[in-house]
């Protein structure tokens, strides 16, 4: 007996029903037309969906995922003659907002092309013909749970700019790395993960809606329509949603993620840095789960099938920095941000571990941050990268040479503050030493200014690294300034806090035209800080 | 749909479950009628179709029924509920049938009970708000058109009664179209009782459907109620264009149901005996909450939920919270005080009201009004908290003006009782706690929204303390 698994609702399926075996694993057709689209988990487009059937989607429904009537102009980079190689560039084709798609060959063919068709195609029309008389199109067919094949791996060197401080300046990811964000229900995951798919610098983003809310995915439709912040045109011109929400069928959830990898993929194939969003793998491994337990698998830990640990390893190990097959020769790079939801906010049980396993880096979302309005809710002191060092030398050479030692600073300081606060709960803040009172003022402005941001406030939902590292730097060194005329006998009524939050408030909030005045003002609050000793020395010779 | 196929006698009966040979072509989900002599009819729906054996479900009692002589009917159609506009004003049974002594409703039409996925694509973001009447949801935790947002409850707080206040007082702004649609699912004959009498009495029951699941009533039944309630919901919003209402209560008892149903058909069971599939079902309940393209109606539901043990870490919670759109959370301790409805705005959160509220729905300053509330409210809840440590006297004066401001938001602004309050009266309700602080306890309202308020309340002749 052969068991399916169907990817739809098997409400009303007789018994008797013939069935029609399509002799491939699921495969999913790449190419022009892709970007700005929206899919199901196996690659059903929407849009044509809802054309066949209205608002809601009825079962056995189909649609290509390229609409074959569409034409693309494609602009040959061969000719005649030519020897092709697996991932080479056969030519290009425009698409919406003028991102350049390339044309490879599939990996696994090669050949001499015999001719070249230039211009108006559709997926069907071959535009290279190879000696042995096989066409090559604008599209290829890919099995979803296969990776795709590349030259070699790279070391990651470079980070992905997130633009949120508290993940560039303490956590930062590379180019090409993984991540694993877990935070119980209410800490902001979503609202993270689509500020990283707006404002992360990436040439292509994947957005995976897996087993999540309808209202979401209508909201970064809608969001990802309006302007790109890192271009004029919409962001949904280089975006690919795919959309698996919770009351679609459970056994296309789990396909999804291999689904919008394998786009990830064919992007990162063209020399493409591409910036995957998988939210949330729980789902995903909720309907391995499901699967497993319908076929009467022996249950591992919590129910989940026993190879979820290797699965989650396999599925993490398809991002990384690539060097392509074929020519030109090029790097692409996928880089993976993983947001979990562990049960009741656990952090032990079995996905958020078998995540932490392979992902480079750890995102902890916390309720009590989020109860506290802090966004990006990121625990500093739960949370880690293993990419923070080759990170730090980047930032040091690229944006300031005193970026790693100032985030040292800021971990000691966050470290130390946390240390206080629980002696400050006993003893009530005023009985502490002005130099931890001043320790713990400064701590409270750099989680309000440096680690907090709104993703709603056009001026900072976007940090440049300029920009976090001159408010970390500043208040380091107004707080340095300040401990220094304490040292000097200066009374702690005297050290300007208030005038130092003022200033990191306005460059936090200043437009980008704003921002000099900001760091001059910003500037004078520090000097006034130094100043305090100095008019606490004249205060004692002149009582 | 194939047509109805009649077999006499089944091979065996196993609590709920009929086990039948010999049908052919059965589909799953296919809905089945059992008669049997002497007996009344018994529905049911086929769960499990293999080729030798088909598993049929009854939706109904099934003790004294004879297997062997039972006539079984597979209707050839799945689970249909009937829907239309004259369900308004009627009390029905969790699978539709008449609690209210009148006809059976003839409908406009048919919906398949399981629904279908609204495709995202179609969905429009919700962007304009329901006004419940309670002032602690719509003045803090906004519901919004499209929105799933659950009340989590405790044992032993009047969630029901929040429940029936809303479905007495909810309506749409500015007059739109409105019903309420209200699942009750394994209530008492009590309550059953004393809700019909107190929405007929209201005048609530006009513009509502009520969907009466009993605790007496099959389990299976509690499985279906929620679903008859929002296919009505569904197309009462889409193919009529009201902004319809649902309120479901208690989900609790729908999770119940389903780990008993999971467990007489041996499902491999997952946290604390609940089906692995918990998630996935409750959000093919929950996603039918939405807006779509093209419709000038909406499906908003307000689903109410105990937590066992008050713990919000229990499963029935947490998958919850996962799906739908922010949580209003009851307070035992407010409760104790008096305190009706005893909504905690500390850890309650409507996700959607930013998209529901501001100039173009409610009020300019609402949202900075709203910040301004929680955060004094917060920061007086710590005051309290304080209190207990080092005495009223040792708190600095700000904390003393938010201890006072506390005690009297709990007092007036969320313990509202169960009459209605409009989203204007909320508004000057809060207005008037806020108004007796000082501008430098005020730092979430903007220099112009507070001057435009002092202005406003001196005209009326108030005076700052």
């Amino acid at each position: 007996v052969a068991t399916l698994q169907v990817f739809e609702e098997t409400a009303g399926v007789r018994v008797g029903e013939p069935v029609v075996p399509e002799g491939l694993a699921l495969t999913i057709e790449l190419g022009p037309g892709l970007l700005g689209s929206v899919i199901d988990g196996i690659g059903r487009p929407l849009a044509r969906l809802a054309d066949l059937t209205g608002h809601f989607i009825q079962p056995g429904t189909t649609a290509p995922t390229i609409d074959p009537a569409r034409r693309f102009q494609f602009t040959p980079n061969c000719a005649t003659g030519d020897r092709v190689e697996p991932g080479d560039v056969l030519g290009t084709v425009a698409e919406r907002g003028g991102f350049v798609l390339k044309v490879l060959m599939p990996p696994g063919r090669s050949g001499l092309v015999r001719a070249v068709h230039q211009g108006d195609v559709t997926v069907s029309d071959a535009v290279v013909v190879l000696e042995s008389g096989d066409p090559v199109t604008v599209t290829q067919k890919w099995p979803v749970r296969r990776p795709r094949p590349v030259a070699a791996r790279v070391e990651a060197t470079r980070p992905f700019l997130t633009g949120q401080r508290v993940l560039d300046l303490l956590f930062p990811v590379a180019e090409g790395g993984t991540v694993a964000m877990p935070g119980g229900f209410g800490t902001g995951k979503t609202v993270l993960e689509q500020s990283l798919a707006k404002y992360g610098e990436a040439d292509v983003v994947v957005y995976i809606g897996c087993g999540e809310r309808g209202n979401e995915m209508a909201e970064v439709l809608h969001d990802f329509s309006l302007t790109d912040p890192h271009g004029g045109r919409p962001l949904m011109d280089r975006t690919v949603l795919v959309a698996n929400t919770s009351n679609m069928p459970v056994a296309a959830r789990e396909s999804s993620v291999y689904v919008g990898l394998t786009i990830a993929e064919y992007f990162r194939d063209m020399g493409y840095r591409v910036a995957v969003m998988a939210d949330s793998l729980s789902r995903w491994a909720e309907a391995l789960r499901e699967v497993g337990s319908r076929l009467q698998e022996m249950p591992g830990e919590e129910g989940y099938p026993t190879s979820l640990a290797s699965r989650t390893a396999k599925l993490n190990e398809r991002a990384g920095r690539m060097r392509c097959l074929g020519r030109p020769e090029r790097e692409g790079s996928v880089t993976l941000i993983s947001a979990v939801s562990p049960p009741g906010g656990d952090f032990s049980e079995p996905v958020t571990q078998a995540c932490l396993y392979v992902a480079g880096a750890l995102w902890a979302l916390d309720p009590a941050l989020a109860h506290q309005r802090q966004f990006p809710a990121v625990d500093w002191e739960s949370s880690y990268s293993l990419y923070a060092d080759a990170m730090a030398c980047h930032f040091d050479a690229s944006v300031d040479h005193g970026w790693s030692a100032t985030r040292a600073r800021l971990l000691d300081l966050l470290q130390r503050d946390a240390e206080l606060r629980e002696v400050a709960s006993i003893v009530g803040p005023e009985a502490l030493e002005d130099r931890d009172r001043l320790l713990l003022a400064t701590a409270a402005a750099l989680r309000e200014f440096v680690l907090g941001q709104s993703a709603f406030d056009p001026n900072d939902a976007f940090s440049p690294p300029s920009k976090t590292f001159a408010l970390a730097d500043a208040a380091i060194r107004a707080f340095d300034a300040g401990i220094e005329a304490l040292s000097g006998g200066a009374p702690f009524m005297d050290i300007p806090i208030d005038d130092v939050r003022r200033a990191l408030a306005n460059l936090r909030d200043a437009p980008p035209a704003g921002s000099e005045a900001a760091r001059q003002h910003l500037e004078d609050a520090i000097r006034t800080a130094a100043s305090a000793s100095a008019s606490a020395g004249e205060k004692k010779a002149h009582p | 749909m194939t047509v109805a196929r009649t077999y006499r006698g089944a091979r065996a009966a196993e609590g709920p479950l009929l086990y039948l040979s010999r049908a052919q072509r059965v589909a799953l989900g296919e809905w089945v009628i059992v008669q049997s002599p002497g007996q009344p009819d018994v529905r049911g729906q086929v769960i499990d179709a293999g080729e030798g054996v088909t598993v049929v479900q009854a939706l109904e009692e099934t003790l004294g029924l004879p297997p062997a002589s039972a006539r079984i009917t597979l209707t050839g159609n799945l689970a249909q509920a009937v829907v239309g506009r004259d369900l308004l004003g009627r009390a029905l049974s969790g699978v539709g049938d008449p609690k209210d002594g009148l006809p059976r409703p003839v409908g406009d039409a048919q919906r398949p009970l399981w629904g279908a996925p609204i495709n995202p694509i179609r969905r429009v973001p919700p962007d304009d708000f329901i006004e419940t009447g309670i002032s602690a949801i719509d003045g803090l935790n906004t519901l919004v058109r499209g929105q799933k947002l659950p009340v989590f409850s405790s044992p032993g707080l009047p969630a029901l009664d929040l429940a029936a206040t809303i479905v007495e007082h909810a309506r749409a702004p500015r007059d739109e179209p409105f019903a309420v649609v209200f699942a009750a699912i394994g209530i008492t004959a009590r309550e059953t009782h004393a809700f019909l009498q107190r929405f007929q009495q209201s005048g609530a029951l006009e513009r509502s459907v009520l969907y009466l699941n009993q605790a007496e009533d099959p389990t299976i039944e509690r499985l279906l109620a929620p679903r008859a309630a929002l296919a009505c919901a569904e197309h009462l919003a889409y193919v009529h264009g009201l902004h319809v209402l649902v309120v479901m209560a208690d989900i609790t008892h729908y999770c119940e149901a389903l780990r008993e149903v999971a467990a007489a058909r041996e499902e491999v069971p997952g946290r604390r005996g609940y089906p692995g599939y918990m998630y996935t079902d409750l959000a093919s309940l929950f996603e039918r909450a939405g807006v779509v393209h093209g419709s000038a109606g909406s499906v908003t539901q307000l689903p109410i939920l105990t937590m066992p043990d008050g713990d919000i870490t229990h499963p029935i919670p947490d998958l919850t919270g996962y799906i739908t759109e922010g949580q209003v959370v009851l307070s035992r301790e407010l409760q104790r005080r008096g305190v009706f409805p005893p909504v905690d705005v500390l850890p309650s959160l409507s996700r959607l009201m930013n998209a529901g509220i501001g100039p173009a729905h409610t009020v300019p300053e609402h949202r900075k009004w709203a910040d301004q509330l929680y955060a004094t409210y917060a920061r007086g809840r710590e005051a309290r908290l304080m209190m207990a440590i080092v005495g009223e006297a040792g708190l600095p004066p700000g904390d003393r003006r938010a201890l006072a401001f506390a005690e009297e938001f709990e007092r007036t602004f969320v313990g509202q009782g169960s009459a209605r309050r409009s989203l204007a009266d909320t508004i000057e309700v809060g207005w008037r706690l806020l108004d007796r602080l000082p501008s430098e306890d005020l730092l979430k309202l903007n220099a112009e929204v507070l001057a435009a308020r002092r202005k406003q309340w001196r005209a009326a002749g108030g005076t700052a303390s």
